[in-house]
């Protein structure tokens, strides 16, 4: 589905990603993991297309497509998906409005009929019990006003609204309560359908609990410098990263 | 550099076409005669001309026009500009037409062209007619010695006129100047809600130079909006002069899309208890040059003035933005709030935004701000990220930031027209 071949980026002339390699196979859950810095969340911002980056080598295939070469909008469209870590608040535009424009898109890209407005409200209705997020919030201005919580659940809602093939979640769970961890990762789990994939980035193993990873990476200083599998991420939290990072520096 | 322009043909030529119709309605002889001299005297400012600074109207007060021109126009040729639910008074070049209006006018709320208004109700128009607009500036003093017509409105004690009405200046014709004329009055307690609009049906150099002026007695509502939906080749000088007298509502909403030079001078005095409400919205392209010089005059305590001005700016369009809140020493615990916010979308597109606070008094609460700024990257990167194309995604941010002041438009036929309009001028169609 997704295949990362020494991919390196970077912005405003600081290098950031120094030759990421990962392939994610449909139905696959990976974990990023790693220390402050160490580049996980410009992963997902480059591979969502986020223009502040320069990418500066490698290649990404999306599907038997180059995922590089493609507008943000158009990698939506293909089925890839990000949760943003701080998804913005834009004034004035209703969650719904938005949300029937952005899947009408989507559908159209894929060349299926868009939802007229009934159809729109029953696969919103159905959605919405997903992630439990309330009604008022869907007529509310997009983020606007909205608790850390309301927010990252809007993002798995609007992830269940697009059902992309592969969806990004950067730092999902950071600034969750315990209770909105679990909603957020309920509503994740019910969407692991053997065929989506995903990538969770996240500082933290606590989301792991209750997102079981297939594999876990640890990213540091732009490389990945371990891969494993869940019991990694265990580990990780019981020794913390600086044993991975001595090992990695004591190799240089 | 002189501060005036001299020799404008604009002035010339007025004052020639004001002798030969002089005497055209007597009742206004002596309020034309008056003006006229007043006119003489004066000329048309230059960009030294403080409050013309940003905006040069040298060519457009140099061109020759005609300022008056017999044209058939039909029902047909000004079906776009009718809204749905509102009354219209047309006119044609400046001539009443009849046939082309529609709108009722009943014993509590008298509507009629000026001309007809003179006839059978001279002591109300004569009473305010040219009382409130300062005829020592030029296109006032223009405006006011040239009137033979305009749109008449008298809302009798605690009437309401419920459904609004619509002033509609139809142009047909090259180098043509039309001085179109508003009187509206309520007495207290009434309501009414008055729309000024120009359908240039054909036409190349078209000058407007329109005043309107608006008495609000006390704990009157009046609702004033200008939609400039111009074409190109269209300028406009526009004067809104409102007096509120206590507990009274006056809220002005000028919305411009189009035009080639367009100045609007707003200016409201306050009594006490009073809202003076000034809503504007200009999205222009092209080499549009907008201009909204505002004033409001706090004179008594306790009022409420609110000032929203959003620009949406393209190609090499300009906007100028000057608003001045006068508080006068009596003027205690006014508030004052004044915002004017731009969003430039090409690199060419210039505003200059100047609020100007003169306060007097010592108890007021007065805030103003302003911002000119690019759309922000964030929520284009948000909305591309989830699908929507980049000029759709464009589409919904300019509708999103022009969104406060469309929903200020309470009569809903007249913002579902306005949304439909800033919707077109942005190429994005609402879903």
């Amino acid at each position: 589905m997704l295949k990362i071949n020494d991919l390196k980026a970077s912005i405003e002339d600081k290098e950031i990603l120094k030759g990421i390699n990962l392939e994610i196979k449909p139905g696959e859950v990976h974990a990023i993991m790693g220390p402050n810095g160490s580049g996980k969340s410009t992963l997902a911002s480059v591979l969502a297309g986020r223009e502040d980056y320069e990418v500066d080598g490698g290649d990404v295939d999306f599907d038997g497509e180059d995922l590089l070469e493609m507008a943000p909008e158009v990698r939506a469209q293909k089925g890839l998906f990000l949760a943003f870590q701080y998804p913005v608040e834009i004034p004035g535009v209703s969650n719904t409005n938005f949300l029937r424009t952005a899947v009408n898109e989507v559908r159209k890209a894929r060349g299926e009929e868009p939802y007229n407005a009934a159809n729109f409200m029953k696969e919103m209705k159905e959605k919405m019990q997903i992630v439990s997020i309330d009604k008022s919030l869907m007529g509310r201005s997009l983020n606007e006003g909205f608790s850390g919580g309301e927010k990252k659940r809007n993002e798995i809602f609007h992830m269940a609204m697009l059902d992309p093939k592969l969806a990004i979640l950067d730092e999902t769970d950071s600034g969750l309560d315990i209770d909105a961890l679990r909603i957020v990762a309920n509503g994740v789990n019910t969407l692991r359908d053997g065929n989506r994939s995903f990538v969770v980035v996240t500082h933290y193993q606590r989301l792991l609990d209750y997102i079981v990873p297939d594999f876990v990476h640890v990213l540091y200083k732009g490389k990945i410098v371990k891969s494993g599998t869940k019991e990694l991420a265990l580990e990780l939290e019981e020794k913390g990263y600086d044993w991975i990072i001595q090992e990695v520096e004591g190799q240089n | 550099m002189s501060i005036v322009i001299e020799n404008a043909a604009l002035k010339n030529n007025a004052l020639s076409y004001i002798e030969d119709t002089i005497e055209k309605v007597p009742a206004l002889v002596q309020l034309r005669t008056e003006a006229a001299e007043t006119f003489a005297s004066s000329d048309f400012p230059s960009i030294q001309h403080e409050e013309w600074k940003y905006t040069n109207i040298k060519k457009l007060v140099s061109n020759t026009y005609s300022f008056s021109n017999d044209v058939n126009v039909t029902a047909a040729d000004i079906q776009d500009y009718l809204i749905e639910g509102t009354d219209v008074m047309v006119f044609v070049n400046g001539v009443y037409n009849a046939s082309l209006s529609s709108f009722t006018s009943t014993e509590k709320v008298i509507v009629a062209p000026l001309s007809e208004a003179i006839e059978k109700h001279q002591d109300l128009v004569l009473a305010h007619l040219g009382k409130y607009a300062d005829n020592s500036l030029p296109f006032v003093g223009v405006n006011t010695a040239s009137v033979v017509e305009g749109g008449f409105v008298y809302a009798k004690r605690n009437a309401l006129s419920e459904t609004p009405l619509m002033f509609l200046n139809v142009v047909s014709g090259d180098n043509i100047v039309v001085q179109p004329r508003v009187l509206a009055v309520l007495e207290e307690g009434a309501q009414a809600s008055i729309i000024e609009r120009n359908a240039v049906i054909k036409g190349e150099a078209v000058l407007v130079n329109s005043v309107a002026e608006v008495n609000v007695a006390e704990r009157a509502n009046l609702s004033h909006l200008k939609l400039q939906d111009e074409v190109e080749n269209t300028s406009l000088v526009t004067l809104s002069e409102a007096q509120q007298a206590d507990n009274s509502v006056y809220h002005n909403i000028t919305i411009t899309t189009g035009g080639h030079i367009v100045r609007n001078n707003l200016n409201i005095a306050l009594g006490e208890h009073c809202e003076g409400l000034m809503t504007g919205l200009y999205l222009v392209k092209g080499k549009t040059l907008v201009d909204n010089h505002t004033m409001v005059d706090h004179k008594m305590p306790n009022s409420y003035s609110n000032e929203l001005y959003k620009g949406i700016l393209s190609d090499k369009s300009k906007g100028v933005f000057n608003g001045k809140i006068f508080v006068r020493e009596d003027a205690q615990k006014t508030n004052a709030f004044q915002s004017n916010k731009n969003i430039l979308l090409s690199q060419d597109a210039v505003v200059d935004t100047k609020p100007q606070l003169e306060i007097w008094a010592d108890d007021v609460s007065c805030s103003h701000g302003c911002t000119v700024g690019a759309l922000d990257e964030e929520p284009m990167f948000y909305l591309r990220a989830r699908g929507i194309p980049e000029d759709k995604a464009r589409g919904l941010l300019i509708y999103a930031f022009a969104g406060d002041v469309i929903e200020k438009i309470s009569n809903e036929n007249v913002r579902a027209l306005v949304e439909k309009i800033v919707a077109r001028e942005m190429g994005y169609d609402l879903i």
